[in-house]
C-alpha cells in the first residue's frame, strides 16, 4: 500500500470515529422518542405537559407536578449556589494565596466527583433528619433536595466562572487598580462586568446538572407527584419520575415514561443552546463547558 | 453613586466574604467525605470486601458489588477510550473549521449534558430491548461507554492541541507523514493528558447509578459472562439506603465509593501537576 492511500485511509477512519458522537445522538434521539411518542399521541402533547394529575393506575399522565418540581428545585438550589459559587470563583481567581488555591482546587474536583447516589445518601442520613427536627413534616421536602444539589452544582459554576473571570485581559485589571481603585472595586466594576457572559454560562449549565441530577434528588425529595403549596411539602422531579417507576411499568405508563425523557431532553438542549448562544456572544473559551 | 460604604471598609469586607466562601465549600466537601470515613471505615474489614451479601445486602459483604463495578467500568472504557482518543485526534489534527466539525463539537457537547437517567432510558430500549441482551453487565457497560465519551475526547482534544506546533513542523520537516507524526510526535507528547482523560471518564463510569438502574440488573452474585446481571457499587449503596436494608453496610459501601473517587482526584492531579512541570521545563 502506497503511502499516500494508507494516509487516506487513516483519515477516513479517524473521521468513521468522530462522527461516533453524533450517530450516537442521533440513535438516542431517535429511540425515547419513539418509545415515548405513543403516550404523547394518545394524550396528547398538551394534556401530557401541562397535566395536573399523574395517576399511572387511572390512566392519567400529566406531568406538570414534575415540570413544577424540577424547577422548584432547580431555582431554589441556584438561589444558593450562584452567590456562594460566584465569591468563592473570585476567591480562587484573585484574592487567595497560592497555598489556599492548590488546597481550594483539588476540593472543588472531589465534590464533582463524589457519586451522586452518595450525596443523596448523605443528605438522608444527615440533612433529612435535621429537616425534619427543625422544619417540621417528614424532612424529605423541595428544600432538601435543593440543598443537596446546592453542593452538587456548586464545582460546575465555580471552575467555569474562575475560567471566565482569568480570561479577563490583566490590562483591565491593572488599568483600573492604578487609578487608585480598590481590588474590590476593580472586581465588581471591571474585571466581573467584562466576565458576565461567561458568569452566565456557568449558571445555565448548573442549572442543566440541577435539572438532570437524578439519585440524589430521589433520595431525598419525597417524591410526591402532586404541586407543592410550600417549599417544605415533598416533591417529585422529572428524572425521579422516570427512575421510580420504570421497574414497573408497562404498555402506555412505560411509554409515558419515555415521553418524561422528551420532555428533559428538550429542557436540556434549550439549556444547551442558550448556553451557546451566551458563549457565542461572549467570545469567551471556556474549557469543559459541559452540563 | 452615593457611597454608604468607604472603599477602604468594603474591601476589608469583602475579603471577608471571599474567605467564608472558599472556606465553606472545604468545610463542605470535609463534612461529607469524614462522615462517610468515620462511619464507614470501621466496617471495611477484609471480610466484608471480600465476601459476599447475605440477605438482600442486610448482612454479608460487597465483594460481587466490588467486582461488577470493576466489570462495567472496564467494558465502559475499552469502548469509549479508543473512540474518544481517535476522535479527538481527527478533531485536533486533521479537521479543520468546516461545517461536520462544528457538529461533530455541538454532539459531543450534547452527549456531556444529556442526563445520565435519559442514558439509561436509551440503554434499557436499545441494549436491554432492541439488541436483546437483556439487563447485564454488557448492557450496563455500554450504556456508561456513551457517558464516558465525551469526557475522554475534551480532555484529549485539549492535551493534542497543547503539544506545541514545533513538534509537528519538526517531525513533518524530515519528512514524516501526517500519521507518522500523529503517531509518533504528537501522541507521546499528549499522553499524560490524554491518561488524565481516560481516568475521568473512568470515574464517571465508576460514580454513575441512574443510567445503570435499569441496564445492569441488580442481581447480588459474582457476574461472569458479560451477558449475566450484576450489581455495581452505587446500585448496591442506592438500594441499601433507601430500602434500609443494613446501615453499617450502606455506610461501608459509601465508604470504597469514596476512596475509589479520592485516589482517582489524587492520581490525576498528580499527573496534570507532572505534565506542567514537564511542559514548563522545556
Amino acid at each position: 500500500m502506497s503511502r499516500k492511500s494508507e494516509e487516506k485511509l487513516i483519515r477516513v477512519g479517524l473521521f468513521a470515529a468522530a462522527i461516533s458522537s453524533i450517530v450516537i445522538i442521533v440513535l438516542i434521539i431517535a429511540f425515547v422518542f419513539k418509545e415515548g411518542m405513543p403516550a404523547l399521541y394518545s394524550v396528547g402533547f398538551f394534556n401530557f405537559t401541562f397535566g395536573m394529575e399523574w395517576a399511572p393506575s387511572q390512566g392519567q399522565y400529566g406531568v406538570l407536578p414534575m415540570i413544577v418540581g424540577t424547577f422548584g428545585i432547580t431555582a431554589l438550589a441556584l438561589l444558593m449556589a450562584v452567590p456562594l459559587a460566584i465569591f468563592c470563583a473570585i476567591f480562587l481567581s484573585d484574592v487567595a494565596p497560592n497555598s489556599m488555591r492548590r488546597i481550594l482546587k483539588p476540593t472543588l474536583q472531589a465534590l464533582a466527583g463524589i457519586p451522586s447516589v452518595i450525596y443523596g445518601f448523605v443528605g438522608l442520613i444527615l440533612l433529612v433528619p435535621f429537616m425534619r427536627t427543625h422544619f417540621g413534616g417528614t424532612g424529605f421536602s423541595m428544600l432538601t433536595a435543593s440543598l443537596i444539589l446546592t453542593v452538587m452544582i456548586l464545582p460546575t459554576i465555580v471552575s467555569i466562572t474562575e475560567d471566565a473571570l482569568r480570561s479577563i485581559p490583566l490590562e483591565y485589571k491593572e488599568a483600573s487598580l492604578a487609578l487608585g481603585a480598590t481590588q474590590w472595586q476593580t472586581i465588581k466594576n471591571v474585571i466581573f462586568p467584562a466576565a458576565l457572559p461567561g458568569v452566565v454560562t456557568a449558571v445555565i449549565l448548573g442549572m442543566g446538572r440541577a435539572v438532570g441530577e437524578t439519585m440524589a434528588v430521589i433520595m431525598v425529595a419525597g417524591n410526591v407527584a402532586q404541586i407543592p403549596g410550600s417549599i417544605l411539602d415533598p416533591v417529585r422531579a422529572l428524572t425521579s419520575n422516570i427512575a421510580l417507576e420504570m421497574g414497573y411499568a408497562t404498555g402506555i405508563h412505560y411509554n409515558a415514561l419515555f415521553a418524561t425523557g422528551i420532555i428533559l431532553f428538550l429542557v436540556i438542549m434549550i439549556l444547551l443552546v442558550i448556553a451557546n448562544y451566551v458563549q457565542v456572544k461572549s467570545k469567551v473559551e471556556i474549557g469543559g463547558g459541559n452540563l | 453613586m452615593h457611597r454608604i460604604i468607604p472603599p477602604r471598609n468594603a474591601q476589608s469586607i469583602m475579603n471577608v466574604v471571599f474567605w467564608v466562601s472558599g472556606i465553606i465549600t472545604l468545610i463542605l466537601l470535609l463534612v461529607i467525605i469524614g462522615y462517610i470515613l468515620i462511619n464507614g471505615l470501621p466496617v471495611l474489614t477484609p471480610e466484608f470486601l471480600l465476601s459476599s451479601p447475605l440477605n438482600a445486602g442486610r448482612a454479608g459483604g460487597i465483594f460481587p458489588m466490588i467486582v461488577s463495578t470493576f466489570y462495567v467500568t472496564f467494558i465502559a472504557v475499552i469502548v469509549a477510550a479508543p473512540l474518544g482518543v481517535l476522535s479527538a485526534i481527527y478533531l485536533a489534527e486533521y479537521s479543520g473549521q468546516s461545517r461536520i466539525v462544528r457538529a461533530i463539537r455541538f454532539g459531543t457537547q450534547t452527549l456531556a449534558s444529556i442526563p445520565s437517567i435519559v442514558f439509561g432510558l436509551f440503554g434499557m430500549a436499545f441494549f436491554v430491548v432492541f439488541l436483546h441482551f437483556g439487563f447485564c453487565v454488557l448492557s450496563g457497560g455500554l450504556t456508561l461507554a456513551l457517558m464516558a465519551l465525551p469526557t475522554i475526547l475534551s480532555t484529549s482534544e485539549i492535551s493534542l492541541q497543547a503539544v506545541p506546533q514545533s513538534y509537528r513542523e519538526g517531525s513533518l520537516a524530515i519528512g514524516a507523514t501526517k500519521w507518522q507524526t500523529v503517531y509518533k510526535v504528537v501522541l507521546p507528547a499528549a499522553m499524560p493528558g490524554i491518561i488524565t482523560g481516560i481516568i475521568l471518564g473512568m470515574a464517571r463510569a465508576i460514580e454513575e447509578t441512574a443510567a445503570i438502574l435499569y441496564t445492569v440488573g441488580s442481581a447480588t452474585q459474582i457476574p461472569i459472562s458479560v451477558f449475566d446481571p450484576a450489581r455495581p457499587l452505587p446500585l448496591h449503596l442506592y438500594y441499601l439506603a433507601t430500602e434500609g436494608l443494613s446501615m453499617p453496610n450502606a455506610y461501608g459501601t459509601a465508604a470504597v465509593l469514596v476512596i475509589i473517587i479520592l485516589v482517582i482526584t489524587i492520581t490525576t492531579n498528580y499527573l496534570v501537576d507532572r505534565y506542567i512541570k514537564k511542559m514548563m521545563g522545556r
